[in-house]
């Protein structure tokens, strides 16, 4: 497991999962991002873990991942996926709920 | 016989991988595609997820070949209970890892898509549980989710064709379910990518009876049957069978059978019907239709052979009952396994589907004899075309069997008594007619043969009895004033009776008159006898007195002659003297 963290556990905590399929361009694009999208919006409370499928297949079934990059919101509930290389940033804001958090 | 050469032929062609779905591998001439994808579309609730169902649950107990199960509707849990009915038990074959369900949820409210993305994770889920068991088998089921979990298209139709050529070179038979589209085989145009093996299910709805129906539509490099065949779902699984018509190829016995009824027998040139053959009983209500059936039944179990009776009119337990009341007992043949009834109301099914389920019960029960009763209810279910063809390819299934059946069917009053409905006389061997004949303010039952293939049987009409022992022909009364049955029978019988009496009496007093009329001849003759004799006497008499009465001529004359003192030679002297002088 590739894990990079940046866990700073504050009231809200951000848990992210990002899985991808070995280190394709698609992947890569993803995780920058996601890791940019992050650090604007919520920096300092969130965690970022990336689970690469080939390493790990049986991971696949638990979160009902079949495309490739899907982000998964763990935390804050409810549980939201997003899939595709998340170039479209105000869709993934959208997917993450991200802009009512923005307004604050 | 056919499966073997179908075998041959398979192993020479394209490799085939055995559904083990009974049926299906005869029409797909040996099976799927082994190592190819093979599509099955239809409509909702047409059974495909059953048949792929089948196709994996089968693989893995009959063939050993594991498999997975990729459910993009159900869930493991639901699929286990959709098929536990069926005897599948998917948790003990998950756990002894014959088997993998996957279940893909696509929740479209919870997703939402940025970008580029493949979809490599559902590959390699596949990948993960087909290496997890070994699996050679795969069903996906119904991938077209995808295309409602999914907004882009273009990324899903590359994926889906990457998937099927990913399963190809994986080696696994894969089947994969679509759902029907208008006016296309699947809605997303499956069809497209799995080019191998298409089959189609279709659940048709006509006159409120539903009738399964498959298809293979295409199969690349194979032989395989192309009609709609009728499939049926029961506890057992799918039961595909493919009952055509496959012409008049079956072998012919000279075995003879008997109806149960001796003088019946008789009648059929002494011994019965042939063996294989197909019997028609054909009758107005109440004229022994069933009886004779029966008859027939009882007949066969005391040979020690096996019956499958259809009632399509009444329950097991009252033809037990009715036939009890006419000295037939069939319930110890029951017992002993020997007849079974299977009574269905014939509205139950379509026909094709009736077909399917006689066909299927006489595969299981192997009888040598059928009895179905009545078959006019049928053609409540069929137009007449559809009855005809139904029973032409049931009676080509039963000849190749060598099984003898005896159908029933109901003739409606007041129409002419040799007409059939369905035309079906032609398909029959032979075909007795019941019928009433009403004398006298009474009906009675009379039997004919109207024809028997190949031998040589009676013309003549008999009198039909139901009586406590069974069933009894005997002879109509045949006299001037025509055919007579019943008490009218009986009644002239006793007239009969008298007049016979009386004649003899009369012969006897005329005998007796000309007897005297002789003896007083005789009487006369006697006194003319008498008064001829004493005519000779006295005839005698005279010729005597006239000899008499000559000699003594002679003498006087001699005397005289002496007298006259005469020539002794006195009559030859003046010839003499005559001669010379002529001289």
């Amino acid at each position: 497991m590739n894990d990079i963290t940046d866990d700073i556990t504050e009231p809200e905590s951000w848990e992210l999962r990002l899985y991808v399929a070995g280190q394709t361009p698609k992947s890569i694009t993803a995780f920058n991002n996601l890791k940019k999208l992050c650090e604007e919006h919520l920096a300092g409370k969130y965690r970022i873990e990336v689970i690469d499928l080939l390493k790990n297949p049986q991971l696949a079934k638990g979160d009902q991942i079949f495309a490739i990059p899907t982000l998964v919101r763990q935390l804050p509930q409810p549980l939201k996926k997003i899939i595709g290389d998340l170039s479209n940033t105000e869709r993934v804001l959208v997917g993450l709920d991200l802009r009512p958090l923005k307004e604050k | 016989m056919t499966k073997e050469k179908s075998n041959v032929k398979s192993m020479e062609g394209l490799p085939k991988c055995q559904t083990g779905i009974r049926g299906l591998d005869e029409i797909t001439d040996g099976g799927l595609p082994k190592g190819r994808p093979s599509l099955v579309c239809g409509s909702a609730g047409c059974g495909k997820t059953l048949l792929a169902m089948e196709f994996l649950v089968r693989g893995a107990i009959q063939y050993n070949e594991p498999g997975v199960f990729m459910s993009f509707e159900e869930s493991p849990k639901e699929l286990a209970q959709n098929v536990a009915s069926l005897g599948f038990d998917l948790n003990d074959l998950t756990a002894r890892k014959k088997m993998s369900l996957d279940h893909v949820r696509i929740e479209r409210s919870e997703i939402e898509e940025t970008g580029e993305y493949d979809l490599e994770g559902l590959f390699i889920r596949l990948n993960h549980s087909i290496d997890s068991i070994g699996a050679k088998r795969v069903v996906l089921d119904t991938i077209e989710s995808l295309y409602g979990g999914l907004a882009n298209e273009g990324i899903l139709r590359a994926e889906l064709r990457r998937l099927f050529r990913w399963l190809k070179e994986k080696g696994v038979t894969a089947v994969v379910t679509g759902e029907r589209g208008e006016g296309t085989l699947t809605r997303h145009g499956l069809e497209e990518y799995v080019s191998d093996c298409v089959i189609l299910l279709d659940n048709r709805v006509e006159g409120q009876i539903t009738t399964r129906r498959l298809r293979v539509v295409k199969y690349r490099g194979s032989l395989h049957g192309t009609n709609e065949y009728p499939f049926l779902i029961d506890e057992k699984g799918i039961s595909v069978l493919p009952i055509t018509s496959i012409g008049l190829q079956h072998d012919v016995s000279n075995e003879r059978i008997s109806s149960g009824i001796p003088r019946l027998d008789t009648m059929l040139g002494e011994k019965g019907y042939y063996r294989g053959s197909s019997i028609l009983i054909s009758g107005t209500a109440g004229t022994g239709k069933s009886s004779t059936a029966a008859s027939f039944a009882d007949a066969a179990c005391k040979r020690g052979e096996r019956c499958l009776y259809f009632a399509f009119e009444e329950a097991p337990n009252q033809i037990i009952r009715n036939m009890r009341s006419i000295g037939i007992d069939l319930e110890p043949w029951i017992k002993k396994g020997l007849l079974e009834i299977y009574a269905v109301r014939p509205t139950i099914y379509g026909l094709e589907m009736h077909l399917v389920k006689m066909a299927k019960l006489i595969d299981e029960f192997k009888p040598r004899v059928v009895i179905i009763d009545p078959i006019t209810n049928l053609i409540a279910i069929g137009s007449e075309t559809e009855v005809k063809s139904m029973l032409a390819r049931l009676i080509d299934f039963l000849k190749a069997k060598q099984i003898t059946a005896l159908f029933t069917n109901l003739s409606h009053a007041g129409g002419a008594l040799e007409q059939t409905e369905f035309g079906i006389s032609s398909l029959m061997d032979t075909w007795l007619l019941l019928r009433d004949i009403e004398i006298g303010g009474e009906r009675n039952r009379g039997l004919y043969i109207l024809k028997s293939r190949g031998m040589a049987h009676s013309n003549q009409i008999r009198e039909f009895l139901l009586t406590d022992n069974g069933i009894d022909l005997i002879d109509v009364y045949l006299g001037p004033s025509g055919v007579l049955t019943g008490s009218a029978r009986a009644a002239v019988e006793v007239q009969d009776k008298i007049s016979d009496l009386m004649r003899k009496e009369e012969i006897e007093l005329k005998k007796r008159e000309l007897e005297r009329q002789r003896k007083a001849i005789e009487g006369q003759i006697a006194v003319l006898r008498a008064e001829f004799e004493g005519k000779e006497e006295e005839e005698n008499m005279l010729t005597q007195k006239e000899k008499l009465q000559e000699e003594t001529d002679i003498e006087a004359r001699k005397e005289m002659a002496h007298i006259r003192k005469a020539d002794v030679s006195t009559g030859n002297e003046p010839t003499k003297k005559g001669r010379r002088n002529i001289k």
